[in-house]
């Protein structure tokens, strides 16, 4: 019933570049069953883009490495195929959007192309059946008089009907799995609400699962089943939507809902931030990442590093701390 | 007058539609746009086309044989009737060997361009693209091609080749092989420059989201760079080519001249030129005309290139 469509354990991605070494993914482990939706949390820099990119292996080596572990999806460890392999998984089973349509189509190519293309090559689709699949597309996708602008360049579109064609390029080939990469992000608010309807509609009719990459607590509630918050290149928490958002449990996730702007609180009060900035990824990581801007932090955060731990049913933190009572689980 | 003063919601209104029904302009239809608004550009062509319908028109009027046809009797002879550019040395009509001259210079322009073009964009695109060792033992490579001065590579390569190869038929016409090894010695020689433009080009464009974006559609290496990378570089590569064929041209001009070029009876207007120098005052027609050809489609091709720069570059404010 409760079919692994992506399994992802302990992945590790580092960079080593001229400074030292980058630790931007440490030990995560995702997974994620067929058609269900997957939030993933945090601030920039806290790994979540490389951690997907990982999965894709779009990493650049070097100078990144891929350091351990495994990415199992269908049975198959993308991690330890070929790059031929790859090319098949890659547009046709997993497909990827971007945090930035302005600069994510190709400019000399029409927007009919780079959508057919994938079509052509991945399910062999003549010019015509690519055309018409395009169009088809481009239909769903909500732009207007679609066939009349299969020919046209990316610049002829504006910044939400960019986005729309995005997706239109990463569903045509009927992925199983969608990484959404902030696709909202780049947008204006009311655009966003848009993209966001407009990926569940999909999500219902293609039957595809969906990672959904965000810094947004808000877009998430409506959108997913679960949600792994991360930081500093680890999952400090994750659960199903209600229990993270009734019963948040990392003092990060605490934070960030405190972080979040809403309609039910009084207006004289400043929006909480959190204090300091997230951690240096060049050092190598000792100790709970999040302990200097924790308010709960302890002795033992400073010197031992927590890992995952289930405190009820489905729900997992990485925290030595009982937020409930302030003091040691 | 009395409209536009009354009523000025309306003239502003009537503008509108009418901006906002004119179909946005292709890429195409810009790069036209700016291209015709620069003079020197339309000049250029229109010279280019004219040299062109002069070449290959003429034949129409003169034979090969006419242009090859040694006369003894009329040796030197300036303009004339029956010799509108006169005659040279050995009594062959200079009018005719422009004509068939300016074929093989132009031919030679353009193989040459090609040669270059399609070893500097081979290796500019794979420098850029995979960079890292690759990038620089390609880099390199160039590098030692480019620290040895040009002319006297062309100089010895030329000498050691051009005895060798034996005269060539093509479409029915006999050339001198010496024109195969000018065409691959100019080649050979010129590509450094356009690899480095290329390989920038690439190094920058394969940074774009729009590459990731691609990759991550499933798209192959190859496709990459040939569908994604090299279109976006295409601007460059059109404006160096096109310079490449009037350097090409006056390379070939300045090896025959010194006799290491195209060997006879083959015209070219380089070899046209070579030993007119005894008579630079005594038989001024000996130069003339080939010099006037050389420095006019070298200027036109000039222009042409700094039109096409100005009109395939976006940031360009010509429009």
């Amino acid at each position: 019933m409760n079919s692994k469509l992506i399994e992802v354990n302990n992945l590790s991605t580092r960079f080593h570049i001229a400074e030292g070494t980058v630790y931007a993914v440490n030990g995560v482990s995702l997974e994620i069953s067929e058609g269900k939706t997957l939030a993933v949390v945090g601030e920039s820099g806290c790994g979540k883009s490389v951690t997907m990119m990982s999965i894709m292996r779009l990493i650049p080596i070097p100078p990144g490495e891929i350091s351990s572990g495994s990415a199992v999806y269908r049975g198959q460890d993308l991690l330890k195929i070929s790059e031929a392999e790859m090319e098949h998984i890659r547009g046709k089973e997993i497909a990827m959007v971007f945090q930035d349509p302005m600069t994510s189509l190709n400019p000399v190519l029409t927007v009919g192309r780079q959508i057919g293309e994938s079509l052509r090559v991945h399910l062999g689709m003549n010019k015509e059946a690519a055309r018409d699949r395009t169009t088809e597309m481009l239909e769903q996708v909500g732009i207007p008089a679609a066939g009349e602008r299969l020919g046209d360049y990316p610049h002829q579109f504006s910044g939400g009907m960019r986005q729309r064609v995005m997706i239109a390029m990463a569903l045509a080939c009927a992925p199983s799995l969608l990484i959404a990469d902030e696709p909202t992000t780049a947008l204006d608010v009311t655009i966003q609400a848009q993209i966001v309807e407009l990926i569940k509609r999909l999500r219902e009719q293609l039957g595809m699962a969906i990672i959904w990459i965000t810094h947004d607590l808000g877009v998430v509630a409506g959108l997913a089943e679960r949600v792994s918050v991360m930081y500093s290149g680890f999952i400090v928490e994750e659960a199903i939507v209600d229990d993270l958002y009734e019963k948040p449990s990392h003092p990060y996730t605490l934070a960030l809902l405190a972080a979040l702007p809403r309609v039910d609180r009084r207006r004289d009060k400043r929006l909480h931030s959190i204090l300091g900035a997230p951690p240096n990824l060049l050092v190598e990581p000792h100790g709970c990442p999040f302990a200097p801007r924790c308010n709960f932090a302890i002795q033992r955060c400073q010197e031992e590093n927590p890992s995952l731990e289930s405190i009820a049913p489905g729900h997992n933190i990485a925290c030595w701390i009982d937020v409930n009572t302030g003091g040691p689980r | 007058m009395e409209d536009s003063s009354t009523q000025p919601t309306t003239s502003v209104a009537s503008l509108a539609p009418d901006e906002l029904e004119a179909p946005p302009l292709t890429l195409g239809q810009l790069t036209w746009r700016r291209f015709r608004r620069h003079k020197m550009a339309i000049f250029g062509s229109i010279t280019l086309f004219l040299i062109f319908v002069y070449c290959f028109g003429g034949m129409l009027f003169y034979s090969e044989a006419d242009a090859n046809r040694t006369e003894t009797g009329v040796r030197l002879q300036p303009p004339s009737r029956e010799h509108p550019m006169g005659t040279d040395t050995i009594g062959r009509d200079i009018l005719a060997r422009t004509i068939y001259g300016g074929q093989i210079s132009i031919l030679i322009g353009l193989t040459a361009m090609m040669v270059e073009l399609l070893i500097g964009v081979s290796i500019g695109a794979f420098a850029g693209f995979f960079g890292g060792k690759t990038d620089s033992y390609l880099m390199r490579g160039t590098e030692a091609v480019l620290v040895i001065p040009q002319i006297f590579l062309l100089l010895v390569m030329a000498k050691y080749f051009a005895q060798s190869i034996p005269n060539i038929n093509l479409l029915g016409r006999t050339f001198s092989g010496s024109v195969v090894v000018i065409i691959v010695v100019i080649g050979i020689t010129t590509w450094p420059y356009l690899a480095r433009i290329v390989r920038s080009q690439f190094l920058s464009i394969k940074e774009n989201d729009f590459i990731l974006a691609a990759r991550a559609t499933g798209t192959s290496t190859r496709d990459i760079i040939l569908r994604h990378i090299l279109p976006n570089s295409i601007a460059p590569i059109i404006v160096s080519a096109t310079l490449a064929v009037a350097a090409a041209i006056t390379l070939e001009a300045y090896i025959s001249f010194l006799g290491l070029g195209v060997r006879p009876p083959t015209a070219t207007w380089g070899n046209m030129l070579e030993g007119a120098y005894n008579y630079i005052e005594n038989a001024w027609w000996l130069w003339f005309f080939p010099g006037m050809f050389i420095a006019l489609i070298v200027l036109a091709i000039n222009f042409l290139g700094d039109g096409l720069r100005d009109a395939l570059d976006p940031h360009s404010q010509a429009a």
